[in-house]
């Protein structure tokens, strides 16, 4: 029963990140690329974390917090280089 | 006491942080939690001018209960609106005052404000009296900038301020 | 494993996945840019939540002891949703991303702020 639980998930989360691809390449300003890229990274660990489930193993989860961390800092960079032109003043 | 120990509640949290970071409860792990959540704040000291003090323990429980209930309603909310036709919705930008004065219950209520029922923190008015926000279907522009007053500026302002 | 807790990790995994999924398609599909924030920072972040209390869940039934490290990323998530919204916000404000209902002017909304209570800005 879980196993037709995560690949129904897998269905799901697959097409939410070809939704967040299409948001990307399409714009059309930069805002809307940057908020494509952040509901990326944030999908990637969604999928991480069934895959975790699917193997029945945690390794990835470490891959998961780190892409949770950088992602974030990654998204107040770019935000902060539209806002200033500027990361670090 | 406070030069030894700068500040317990974030050492406390760091302690437990790093439990969870290393995903067990040995003795050895919850002694090398407690002294990074004690030498941590050593450097972290100059992020945190003033004192955080929280007046009412039992109001901060309630806030956090009515924040998950809304959290997840909020949710089941923007999904119906995401599915629904898009032309319907009426977005708009509504400036919201507010009478918090500490920068830590204005940093709660925008977050707090970004999670519930199709609102989103835009802009903080430079002189610090609004806070512009952007929300995403909204009948009576009144009626929301009363839930925002009553339900989440009210007690924030009593947990944090007096 | 016992078929409740099957059942309730099914529909965990399954609820989380459905809002990741509604997230996105609010990305695509809505009109501009302030309405199609909305979409991921709610329900992508409450999807992706579900998922991983599902991990945790799931691992901790595996008889290795409680797996509570899930719990972080879920936490981390819901501070840094707000944040980055509200930076994405700030920075198309700034750019004038054009939008549905006309852009609030900062002077505007300073005035606003100070002669009157409150004031739609349209």
């Amino acid at each position: 029963m879980i196993e037709v639980a995560i690949h129904i998930a897998f269905v799901l989360v697959s097409a939410a990140l070809a939704l967040n691809a299409w948001r990307l390449l399409k714009g059309p300003s930069a805002p809307d690329r940057i908020l494509a890229l952040d509901t990326l990274y944030i999908n990637t660990i969604a999928l991480l974390v069934l895959f975790g489930i699917h193997i029945q193993n945690g390794v990835y989860f470490e891959a998961a917090l780190l892409i949770a961390l950088m992602g974030f800092v990654g998204t107040v960079a770019m935000c902060k280089y539209l806002l200033r032109g500027d990361i670090i003043e | 006491m406070q030069r030894l120990l700068p500040h317990p509640l974030l050492t406390i949290i760091l302690a437990i942080i790093w439990l969870l970071l290393s995903n067990s409860i040995a003795l050895g792990q919850a002694a090398l939690g407690l002294l990074l959540g004690w030498a941590i704040p050593f450097f972290a000291l100059q992020f945190w001018p003033d004192k955080l003090k929280v007046h009412k323990p039992l109001t901060l429980l309630k806030f956090s209960y009515i924040l998950l209930h809304d959290i997840v309603e909020a949710n089941f909310i923007v999904a119906l609106r995401i599915l629904g036709k898009p032309e319907k919705l009426r977005p708009a930008f509504i400036v919201v005052p507010i009478d918090l004065n500490s920068d830590f219950g204005m940093s709660i209520l925008a977050n707090t404000s970004c999670l519930t029922p199709g609102s989103l923190s835009a802009l903080l008015a430079p002189d610090r009296k609004s806070i512009l926000m952007h929300a995403m279907d909204v009948e009576d522009v009144d009626a929301f900038i009363h839930t925002v007053k009553t339900r989440y500026e009210k007690p924030l302002k009593e947990i944090f301020e007096e | 494993m016992n078929i409740v807790l099957e059942v309730l990790l099914s529909v965990l995994i399954v609820t989380g996945a459905l809002f990741t999924f509604i997230g996105s398609l609010g990305l695509a599909r809505l009109r501009d840019f302030y309405t199609r924030l909305h979409g991921p920072t709610k329900g992508t972040t409450l999807g992706v939540g579900c998922l991983l209390i599902a991990s945790s869940i799931f691992f901790s039934s595996q008889g290795d002891g409680l797996s509570l490290h899930e719990v972080l990323i879920t936490l981390f998530l819901f501070i840094t949703a707000p944040i980055s919204a509200h930076l994405l916000a700030k920075s198309a404000l700034h750019l004038k991303v054009e939008s549905l209902v006309p852009l609030p002017d900062e002077a505007i909304a300073r005035k606003n702020s100070q002669h009157k209570p409150y004031q739609t800005l349209d």
